[in-house]
């Protein structure tokens, strides 16, 4: 699903951000991506969403070259890709259940359908109660629940999370990785960020590592 | 990827199976889906235009100096081109009183003036021809000028016969071709001079050339200043919504999509200060009107103040959205598209 061939990328400033990255996930398959922060993971996820491009290498998600997706085709390949961000990127001045919404009204789905995918996916994340509130109202934990709830609202086939229990006590952060489980026991491709080694350790998933921009040899791999 | 695009298909598809008849055909399902696209487009087109309309509602008097300032722009040259309408107008009722008088020499005996005044009325462009012997002219003159009694002083009438001749439009309107009809006449042995009083009417044209061109000129850099407005205030609007924008992108919005919101909101500034433009233009004749009537009445003429009409009320909205929404897509293709997730 998720195909790294010896990716580099160098920023213009000369920041060599990852260097000849080569692996390979599955489809269905959960994986989490570590490494100590500089270590390259962001880098690694925005070449996935294509919010960068490799200097080197190449990028193959399902079996596309990203290298030869048009930058006017990058919306349309986003739409079948789900984020979910540490700072979980929520807008206040609307409301959760508008926040929700955004992957589907970017989409053009009818509204009829909208309301329906949108409290389904609230519904799954617990938080079908607070749909008319301000996400400011809302505690940390909601908010990042609100953030995956618009990640996973359009179905995606890869859902990919920067650091989502960075912000959160590890009671939170529990659930959280709970809820990732889920989405990829139901077929859904995940690749989480984190430097949280207890709670990857806890899951038991594969675990790439990333050291200095390059992916670290003997990626242990716990069946859980 | 194929496999990826299928899912969100699959579910309209299931979507429009659930909503008509049973047993339809793939062809019509993928259709309810094209319908859907077609309509939720439309729709975010229809909430852009209102949402916009109502974000310049949220802060009224920033609107509206902003408006305001496109309005000023858009008057000055809209005032300066009515001013020249009726200029014109007024030159036109002044030219159909133009006439020409030829001063024939004192010496022209009325046999051969006669020829002279058939070939005058059978020129082109000349309406009515009216020959004043030197006798009459002094009849008229001792009865109009109050100088009689001094007349009466002198031995022999010093008047020449004269020729009144009212020129047709054609003359009117081409001043070249006036000219050359002038040199003509004066070629000729009996004339002794031409007096044209239609000299000041081409000086009058020559200026109401240059005030056409000026407004011209006025309201090309006034719209670049208009667009430069315009730019400016959605280039703000889109830095406040900054946010948004990145979000927007990363769920797979595509710059025209973010676009939109921006576009809109472009088109109602211009068409609003359009509108404010004629209101500045049709208070400043009002404005003017009686006291342009009062003059017009002294002179006993028909002239009445000309205003932009219904044709200016529709132009200048139309012309003020069109600056807005250039305005606006210059901001935002270099705003709008640069911004994306960091």
């Amino acid at each position: 699903m998720i195909l790294f061939d010896g990716v580099s990328k160098r920023y213009p400033q000369g920041h060599e951000a990852l260097n000849g990255v080569s692996f390979e996930l599955a489809a269905g398959e959960l994986a989490f991506l570590t490494g100590h922060s500089g270590a390259g993971k962001s880098t690694l996820l925005k070449l996935i969403m294509l919010m960068e491009r490799p200097t080197r290498g190449q990028v193959l998600i399902n079996g596309k070259n990203l290298n030869r997706l048009h930058a006017s085709q990058i919306p349309y390949y986003r739409r079948r890709v789900g984020v979910v961000f540490q700072n979980h990127q929520l807008l206040f001045d609307r409301s959760v259940y508008d926040n929700v919404a955004l992957p589907l009204l970017v989409s053009g789905y009818n509204a009829r359908d909208i309301g329906r995918r949108v409290r389904a996916s609230l519904d799954k994340v617990g938080l079908l109660t607070k749909e008319k509130q301000n996400p400011i109202t809302l505690s940390g934990g909601e908010q990042q629940r609100v953030g995956i709830a618009r990640a996973v609202v359009h179905k995606p086939r890869i859902l990919l999370a920067d650091e989502p229990t960075g912000n959160l006590d590890p009671a939170l952060s529990a659930e959280i990785m709970q809820l990732f489980k889920d989405f990829h026991e139901v077929g859904v491709t995940v690749l989480i960020a984190s430097h949280d080694l207890d709670l990857i350790a806890r899951m038991g998933k594969r675990v790439l590592t990333l050291q200095s921009g390059s992916m670290a040899q003997g990626e242990t791999s716990v069946s859980g | 990827m194929s496999r990826g695009n299928q899912r969100p298909d699959r579910e309209f598809a299931q979507t429009a199976r659930r909503g008509g008849a049973s047993g339809r055909s793939g062809a019509s399902e993928s259709s309810a889906l094209w319908r859907d696209r077609l309509h939720s487009y439309v729709q975010h087109h229809g909430d852009n235009c209102a949402e916009a309309l109502r974000r310049l509602g949220r802060t009224p008097l920033q609107s509206l100096m902003t408006a305001m300032v496109i309005a000023i722009a858009l008057a000055l040259p809209a005032a300066l081109y009515v001013a020249v309408l009726n200029l014109q107008q007024l030159g036109g009722s002044v030219q159909t009183n133009s006439q020409v008088t030829i001063f024939l020499r004192g010496d022209a005996q009325a046999p051969a003036i006669e020829p002279l005044l058939t070939r005058l009325r059978g020129m082109p462009g000349v309406e009515a021809v009216t020959y004043l012997s030197p006798d009459e002219a002094l009849r008229e003159f001792q009865a109009l000028s109050g100088f009689g009694d001094a007349l009466n002083l002198l031995d022999e009438n010093p008047l020449p016969p004269v020729v009144l001749i009212t020129p047709g439009e054609s003359l009117r309107v081409d001043f070249a071709a006036a000219e050359r009809w002038v040199q003509g006449i004066a070629a000729d042995p009996l004339v002794d001079d031409i007096q044209l009083d239609m000299k000041w009417l081409q000086r009058l044209h020559s200026v109401l050339d240059i005030g056409r061109r000026l407004a011209f000129a006025l309201g090309v850099v006034l719209s670049l200043g208009v667009l430069l407005v315009v730019g400016n205030t959605i280039r703000l609007a889109i830095e406040s919504r900054r946010d948004e924008i990145v979000v927007v992108k990363l769920v797979g919005g595509t710059n025209a999509y973010v676009r939109r919101p921006f576009l809109y909101t472009g088109l109602w500034y211009g068409a609003s200060g359009g509108v404010l433009a004629w209101l500045l233009v049709a208070g400043g004749l009002w404005w003017l009107a009686e006291p342009a009537a009062r003059l017009a009445a002294l002179y006993q003429s028909q002239f009445a103040l000309q205003g932009l009409g219904a044709s200016g009320f529709v132009a200048l909205p139309a012309l003020g959205a069109l600056l807005g929404l250039v305005g606006a897509w210059l901001a935002v293709s270099r705003h709008a598209a640069s911004i994306d997730a960091e």
